[in-house]
């Protein structure tokens, strides 16, 4: 039996990458990083800024995005982000441009606990990247 | 008669608008293209995420405790409408039919005697509607230095519309876009997006059960600024793709006006041409005749 799954990325201007061979992927959910196989229960949650990891046949490939909405259904895994970027493709000084605006939206005053977590999160991500 | 000289002056005249108008329909053809392009590339994720939303709202156990970006605060006093038009004119009837939909649905508002508030994206709109609802437009956003449409921009205007929502300054939120149907008809649309309509595309509904991480409250209330984005965005990309064909058949259209009238003047400029020189041999040979 196959164990593959399908695997769809869009962001609001384009399908950002579509995979018929993916065995397993991991996705940082909300809570926590969650790893997903054929055959998962149904399920949708939302994405805090880390690194999609997806394993295929044609090797693994790694993507970063800040924010999201995972869904799992009949073997179709849907992920709706408006930010992610290929970690082969992007670049250092864009790196430290996405840090310098996540610190600085960080140590803001007025910042609610929830967003202050996130940009938080985002920061020790993106400094673990470069 | 207007003399042979002026005859002249004015068929180069139209013919120089005629090849400007030409290159505005090539330029529209061109933008067209790119804007369809952008516009059915944008629906999947609209689409994806309109039906997550379904899915949550029809599972979601405690309706009066669901988040009131859904189910809406509970009154409808003053209504929040925004206008997305083009920054750029020489479209055809394409701004005047979005402000004709708003027009009347404002007036129907008032009628009514409820508050209204007009959010205008797009310098045309503001222009347009500041003369008639000046008092009301309490927001004017353009985004002309901005090349393509992109996310980031709706994502603005999205911003600006829940910011208000949060601070009560209305109960209901239509925005009002030209859908793209094909190069010649665009239809004007008002689509309320607070609270959401979910019932209006019922066949998407599947009774699937879902396990949610976090709950569905939490989700949902994650997700429904995102869609309110979302959907913004995704009528700003029909109203490129519409502007662009309400251009090109505009310029179309004025192109072979022009030519008419160039055919019309040729046969003016010929026919005075004829007459003057009829004159002439006339007179030369009444002349000789008088000898």
């Amino acid at each position: 039996m196959s164990e593959e799954f399908k695997i769809e990325i869009v962001n609001p201007e384009k399908s950002f990458l579509t995979k018929e061979d993916a065995t397993e992927v991991v996705v940082p959910a909300f809570e926590g990083e969650m790893g997903i196989l054929k055959d998962h229960i149904s399920i949708i949650s939302f994405l805090k800024p880390g690194i999609i990891t997806i394993q295929s046949k044609s090797g693994e490939e790694k993507f970063y995005v800040e924010d999201g909405i995972v869904e799992f259904k009949d073997n179709n895994l849907s992920v709706l982000t408006s930010s992610i970027f290929s970690l082969k493709e992007i670049e250092k000084n864009k790196l430290q441009e996405l840090i310098k605006s996540a610190e600085e939206d960080s140590n803001q005053s007025d910042i609610s606990d929830q967003s202050k977590y996130l940009a938080d999160q985002k920061i020790e991500v993106l400094k673990t990247l470069s | 008669m207007a003399s042979l000289d002026d005859l002249k002056k004015r068929i180069t005249s139209v013919k120089s608008t005629q090849k400007i108008t030409k290159a505005m329909k090539m330029v529209a053809a061109a933008k067209l293209k790119r804007a369809q392009d952008n516009a059915e590339k944008g629906r999947p994720y609209s689409k994806k995420m309109s039906n997550i939303i379904l899915n949550l709202s029809g599972s979601i156990s405690d309706k009066d405790s669901s988040p009131k970006l859904l189910s809406g605060t509970g009154k409808e006093n003053i209504h929040l409408c925004v206008v997305i038009t083009s920054d750029r004119g020489l479209c055809g009837g394409f701004n005047a039919n979005i402000i004709k939909k708003a027009k009347s649905y404002f007036s129907k508002i008032i009628n009514e005697g409820k508050e209204l508030k007009i959010i205008t994206v797009g310098s045309k709109g503001n222009d347009q509607l500041k003369r008639a609802f000046g008092d009301k437009i309490i927001e004017n956003i353009s985004f002309k230095n901005s090349k393509n449409t992109n996310y980031f921009d709706a994502e603005k205007v999205g911003k600006i519309i829940i910011e208000k929502f949060e601070k009560d300054e209305f109960d209901i939120c239509t925005i009002f876009y030209n859908q793209f149907k094909n190069v010649i008809t665009q239809i004007p649309q008002a689509q309320q997006i607070i609270p959401l309509n979910t019932e209006d595309n019922g066949e998407n509904k599947t009774e699937d059960s879902y396990e949610f991480e976090p709950d569905e409250d939490e989700i949902l209330s994650n997700l429904l600024p995102k869609n309110i984005s979302t959907q913004i965005f995704k009528a700003m990309l029909e109203n490129s793709a519409s502007e662009q064909g309400a251009r090109m058949s505009a310029m179309d259209n004025a192109t072979r006006n022009a030519g008419e009238m160039v055919d019309k003047l040729t046969i003016e400029y010929n026919r005075s041409r004829q007459a003057a020189i009829t004159k002439e041999l006339i007179e030369i040979i009444s002349g000789a005749e008088s000898l």
